[in-house]
């Protein structure tokens, strides 16, 4: 436990992806400090130029995820004490995502590949039709519902080995979107979305290591939406749909 | 070393699947080879069996035992995972896997000595 007259040995990711480097800073220790709380006290007394990203602080935006001591972690709720290890914090960029300087990563791929999974939704009515009924207690209701906090954080796609290993994989918040869309009563093209998530890069790489579902920090589970996809896949090829 | 992203009990249930699978496909052609010895070399399959019931040898064989029940044992597990209705305790199963290839390759080294 730090005292608050305690230093915390804080490093911190510098620079680009190939030529950037960890710089040690020393961070005063407070009570009920948060990962975000250090880097934002660097960037605002240590270093202004230190590139990070978050928004809203509370974890609703999704935006502040980073590496911390080597894990997936969305920085405004992670707690100091938490994840401290002695007296040291090791902050990186998140990981399977290219680098733009120091914290910051770009979040493209990861959101082209939300659009790749045809995690979007396929109308069906316009606005002049009746608001349609939705019974919340039929089982596919309730399979949609369980993916619907997601915030896109990209916290499950740091943590997943299949996307280190194969960039073309759409991994874990596409795939559950998509698995969410497929079962929305109102989507109109369920045949688009299977088409989108088995083909390359898609359901069928899921290695099932689970570490999607473990480090979700709204405790979804992505490896559930892909055991999903891949049953609805193989049940529409047997079905000779596709 | 383990990084700290992986050390949780699915992550490691997949390893043990990819090492044993791994283990299993080297130990096969070797299989084949020594089988394959009854009709060709009936007197080197002999002095080959004779050579197995050293106790190292044995004991390896208990291993080899625990590799090939923990890949059937996880194998199923999985592919429950992708053909049966959703189940959310897979640590559990996972455990469970692990729990009966401890059992069989026991009651295999049992057998043995």
């Amino acid at each position: 436990m730090v005292t608050e007259k305690e230093n915390l040995d804080v490093f911190v990711w510098r620079g680009l992806a190939e030529t950037g480097r960890f710089e040690r800073y020393e961070v005063p220790a407070q009570d009920s400090q948060t990962i975000l709380d250090v880097v934002s006290w660097i960037q605002q007394n240590l270093d202004a130029t230190l590139a990070y990203r978050f928004a809203c602080r509370v974890g609703m935006c999704g935006s502040c995820a980073m590496m911390v001591n080597g894990e997936p972690r969305w920085t405004c709720r992670t707690h100091v004490r938490k994840v401290l290890r002695g007296n040291q914090l090791k902050i990186a960029p998140l990981r399977n995502l290219p680098v733009i300087r120091d914290l910051a990563t770009d979040m493209d791929p990861f959101f082209d590949k939300w659009v790749a999974a045809e995690g979007h939704h396929h109308p069906t009515r316009t606005r002049d039709d009746a608001i349609e009924a939705l019974d919340p207690q039929s089982p596919e209701r309730r399979a949609a519902n369980a993916g619907i906090e997601c915030i896109n954080c990209a916290v499950c796609y740091a943590a997943c080995d299949t996307v280190a290993n194969n960039p073309d994989f759409l991994g874990p918040a596409a795939l559950q979107r998509a698995w969410t869309v497929h079962n929305d009563a109102r989507d109109g093209d369920q045949p688009a979305i299977l088409e989108a998530v088995s083909g390359k890069g898609g359901c069928h790489n899921c290695h099932s290591q689970g570490s999607c579902a473990q480090y979700c920090p709204n405790d979804l589970n992505p490896m559930t939406a892909i055991a999903g996809l891949k049953r609805a896949s193989v049940k529409s090829f047997f079905k000779r749909e596709r | 070393m383990i990084r700290p992203h992986r050390t949780h009990p699915l992550w490691l249930a997949y390893f043990l699947h990819r090492l044993s699978g791994l283990v299993l496909a080297l130990f096969l052609p070797l299989h084949f080879y020594v089988i394959s010895l009854a009709l060709t070399q009936p007197e080197r399959l002999d002095g080959f069996l004779r050579w197995t019931e050293m106790p190292v040898v044995k004991l390896a064989e208990v291993g080899l035992v625990f590799l090939l029940a923990v890949h059937i044992f996880g194998g199923l597990r999985l592919m429950a995972l992708e053909f049966l209705p959703w189940s959310g305790r897979q640590k559990t199963l996972a455990a469970s896997a692990l729990a009966v290839s401890f059992f069989v390759s026991l009651t295999f080294f049992l057998r043995a000595v």
